[in-house]
């Protein structure tokens, strides 16, 4: 399903121009305006993920942020605020949900996550989705299970050839610079304590 | 999708913010705060606190200043060190022997700074070598490495060089089970075959000498890190586990099975009366122990064999293991020593035993079963609390003094402020980036000096100006007296610090050494006046006896040396003013210059191939007549009968 992965050449290509024009033009007179909200922001957008860097491998929060299947996802990793985890050394293995995977969850799901107030229950199940390792699909075969960045464990399976992660689907992999992409077919809710 | 008119909204905003939010940070920087202030040490004056940072893969320690992050110094101790030439003197050599034969480099880690009644007492600092396992005491008035001792059994030498609180033992744990003694046997039976040796070195009182005094055979895990007791729990020593699986390949999968591995509690004051009392089993061994004499400026190496082991089962009541979760990295006690805690680097969550319930459960008999018959405490019985930090990857916890913690986040790079007790968070703020360590000065010891925290980084990126793909790590200064922490400098590190040890400057400035007394010089090729100076010729060795004063050396013109010849180049500085050393290089030596200290002895070795007339000279710019400091020597063909003859002004 290479199909599911295509790079969104408008996203990256307004990027670009928004740095470029940012860059350049005058900023003077609008920076005083709302100088309280932009210090609160800058806190908020420095770190790893803000770095600009073309040269290297891209990390798993890029790769996400340029596929037009994993909007949904990347709005969640930004309400959640963990775009700088995503970009650690990591090493980091992310079973990222498409966005009809988002779509499947029950009506309404989707916005309630989002709301500021539920930062924390959106967190945890971001972090359910994330390993601390590297392993490519064949390799992940080796595991019973693998001990997820929210402190709970998911439970892999082997089906013939495909590998369910906490019974989603591996239905894509993308190397990254400090891991490794896999794309799956569901969400994965963690188990309740 | 009904979400995507706000998610393009969304990602617009954050995009904007991406590209220009480094702007607003510039107008909002230091300089409109008061962080400027709070780490700007004017000229001539000179900073509260000593930072030693391990150098890592530098195999060095270094000095820097706090707040001002200024580095002073870089002391060599496992690496050969052009500088200063050591490791390339004759003197220094023997300080890098190994049973595995000259070693010029290793893994410097963990340094710890001598304590008495559990306080900073700045005598000396210890720091361990990862690779090939050794521990370095370093001379905190000359700032130099006196005494390294090799560990044997041991490998990737990491829970180490910590310190009890009178500084009875270094200890030092090895992070790699090996087979003990070793022997020629297949990887794959390392399961309960394979032994990991937590070592007790002892240190003279006096003259902080060290000694294997008894070394602890474990099951075969990796001990990861470690921290003594310290009040109530003095006379324990706490060392986290990780690899409880015994697997020996693949180990970021393999060693990652079981949910909880152990922080092991060793009752090393148990141990010692037994080992006091004859116990013990010795063992043959072998290595090196060299020790630099301060007298003589000379290292020597003695190779020792035996050592004496111990089997923890022979030792009841020595010790017990303390379920803890997540394979934790950094254990650490608090000042009052009643919490242990365990940083699990995959979690979320810090582990914090009690030591009065440990002792409780101990007495209670509340067991878990067993690991290869030491007793597995009851989490639940020794658990005093866990720290829910929302945080990803604690690997490290140092103390204030005033009930709070502060504990680096790896994976979500943040320092964590937390309360003891409550376990409650009280702030948090970002480091830049991947924080591994950090450092309150006496942050080991029962008496912290709260004020800075130092958090160490692993990634730089962006921080400094790029210097292409290979670039110091970075580290940042919190002000930590008030509530919050406050970040008030970003400072680039040398090495790969892994850990630091910080100290009033108070403490050790006053007694930090100006010279070495010349009439105190025992080196056995020193001279002490330069109508002493003499080039004497043993075979096809030539021993020059010189001296240096500002501005020659004595003797400057030197002949009968021959093609073939070994010449020893004796250099005694006769200066006695604090900050005049002399340098001296040899044309086409293969080896580093030497830097010697005013009253020191120090011995250059020369294999002149080619006949001619060569010079040396001084290295270190001296006086305004430094340039005029050089001399030459004539070297004749191997079979020619020039005659020695030395002199200075002829």
């Amino acid at each position: 399903m290479k199909s599911s992965i295509k790079l969104s050449m408008m996203g990256l290509f307004s990027l670009l121009t928004i740095i470029s024009s940012c860059k350049n033009g005058p900023q003077n007179e609008t920076k005083d305006l709302n100088q309280n909200e932009s210090t609160v922001a800058s806190e908020y957008t420095k770190g790893q993920a803000f770095i600009e860097d073309d040269e290297s491998t891209p990390n798993v929060l890029q790769i996400a942020l340029q596929s037009e299947d994993h909007t949904t996802l990347v709005a969640a990793v930004q309400a959640a605020q963990l775009e700088n985890v995503l970009v650690n050394a990591g090493p980091l293995m992310v079973f990222a949900p498409t966005n009809d995977a988002f779509s499947a969850l029950p009506e309404g799901t989707v916005e309630d996550l989002l709301k500021p107030e539920n930062k924390d229950a959106l967190a945890n199940i971001l972090k359910y989705h994330v390993t601390p390792g590297n392993y490519s699909k064949d390799f992940l075969k080796n595991f019973k299970k693998l001990g997820q960045a929210n402190d709970q464990n998911v439970l892999v399976e082997v089906k013939g050839d495909d590998v369910f992660v906490g019974g989603a689907k591996i239905i894509g992999s993308v190397k990254a610079g400090n891991g490794i992409v896999h794309v799956v077919d569901k969400v994965i809710l963690p188990p309740t304590q | 999708m009904k979400i995507n008119n706000h998610l393009i909204v969304t990602m617009g905003a954050a995009l904007m913010l991406v590209s220009c939010g480094q702007q607003n940070q510039s107008s909002n920087g230091a300089l409109s705060s008061s962080a400027a202030e709070k780490v700007y040490v004017a000229p001539g004056e000179q900073d509260e606190f000593y930072a030693f940072l391990s150098g890592g893969y530098s195999g060095n320690l270094t000095v820097y200043g706090l707040p001002s992050g200024r580095m002073f110094k870089e002391i060599p101790v496992f690496s050969q060190f052009p500088t200063s030439g050591y490791g390339y003197s004759e003197e220094t050599k023997p300080m890098l022997n190994t049973s595995h034969g000259f070693v010029p480099w290793d893994d410097a880690h963990h340094p710890d700074i001598s304590q008495t009644n559990g306080e900073l007492d700045g005598r000396w600092i210890f720091i361990n070598g990862n690779n090939t396992p050794r521990i370095a005491r370093i001379n905190l008035s000359t700032f130099e490495t006196e005494e390294i001792i090799e560990v044997p059994n041991s490998a990737g030498n990491h829970s180490s060089s910590f310190i009890t609180e009178n500084t009875e033992y270094v200890v030092a744990g090895t992070r790699f089970s090996v087979p003990i003694p070793q022997r020629d046997m297949p990887i794959n039976e390392y399961k309960s075959n394979f032994k990991g040796s937590l070592s007790f070195i002892s240190v003279d009182p006096e003259h902080g000498h060290m000694d294997l005094k008894f070394q602890l055979l474990m099951p075969g895990f990796n001990y990861d890190l470690s921290h003594p007791g310290r009040g109530k729990s003095h006379g324990w020593f706490f060392f986290t586990t990780y690899n409880t699986e015994e697997a020996h390949t693949l180990q970021e999968v393999n060693a990652s099975q079981n949910d909880k591995d152990f922080i092991a509690a060793v009752n090393w004051k148990k141990i010692e009366e037994y080992v006091n009392n004859g116990g013990g089993t010795k063992m043959p061994a072998n290595y090196a122990h060299n020790l630099y004499d301060e007298g003589t400026h000379t290292a020597t190496t003695t190779m020792n064999k035996e050592v004496l082991t111990v089997d923890p089962l022979k030792v009841p009541g020595a010790v017990y293991f303390l379920p803890t979760p997540k394979s934790p990295h950094g254990c650490d006690v608090d000042p009052t020593g009643q919490y242990i805690i365990g940083n699990g680097k995959l979690s979320a969550d810090l582990t914090v035993h009690s030591f009065d319930k440990m002792i409780a459960a101990i007495e209670g008999e509340k067991f878990d079963g067993e690991a290869y018959g030491i007793p597995i405490l009851k989490f639940e019985d020794v658990l005093a609390g866990q720290v829910k930090s929302g945080g990803l990857g604690p690997l490290h916890t140092e103390f204030d003094g005033n009930g709070n913690a502060y504990t680096t986040f790896f994976i979500s790079s943040e320092v964590v402020k937390w309360k003891l007790g409550t376990w409650e968070v009280i702030d948090r703020k970002p480091t830049y980036y991947s924080v591994g360590h950090l450092m309150i000065p006496g942050g080991n010891s029962r008496k912290p000096f709260g004020k800075y925290v130092v958090a160490m980084n692993k990634i730089t990126k962006d921080r400094y100006l790029p210097t292409g793909p290979e670039m110091e790590h970075s580290a940042q200064i919190y002000d930590i007296s008030g509530d919050k922490m406050e970040l008030i400098y970003d400072f680039p590190t040398h090495g790969e610090p892994h850990y630091a040890a910080g100290i009033p400057a108070e403490i050790l400035a006053p007694k930090s050494q100006k010279i070495y007394r010349l009439d105190e010089n025992k080196h056995p090729y020193a001279v002490k006046t330069p109508t002493d100076a003499k080039v004497v010729r043993d075979g096809n060795e030539v021993h020059i006896y010189m001296s240096t004063i500002r501005s020659h050396f004595t003797p400057d013109n030197i002949e009968g040396v021959k093609v073939g010849d070994k010449v020893y180049f004796h250099i005694t500085n006769h200066e006695q003013d604090f900050d005049v050393p002399h340098g001296f290089a040899m044309i086409g030596q293969n080896t580093s210059e030497l830097l010697v200290m005013p009253g020191q002895t120090k011995t250059s070795v020369w294999e002149p191939k080619q006949v001619g007339v060569w010079p040396f000279y001084c290295t270190d710019f001296c006086s305004a007549l430094h340039q005029e400091m050089q001399g030459y020597v004539r070297v004749s063909p191997a079979n020619s009968n020039i005659a020695l003859k030395w002199s200075l002004g002829e």
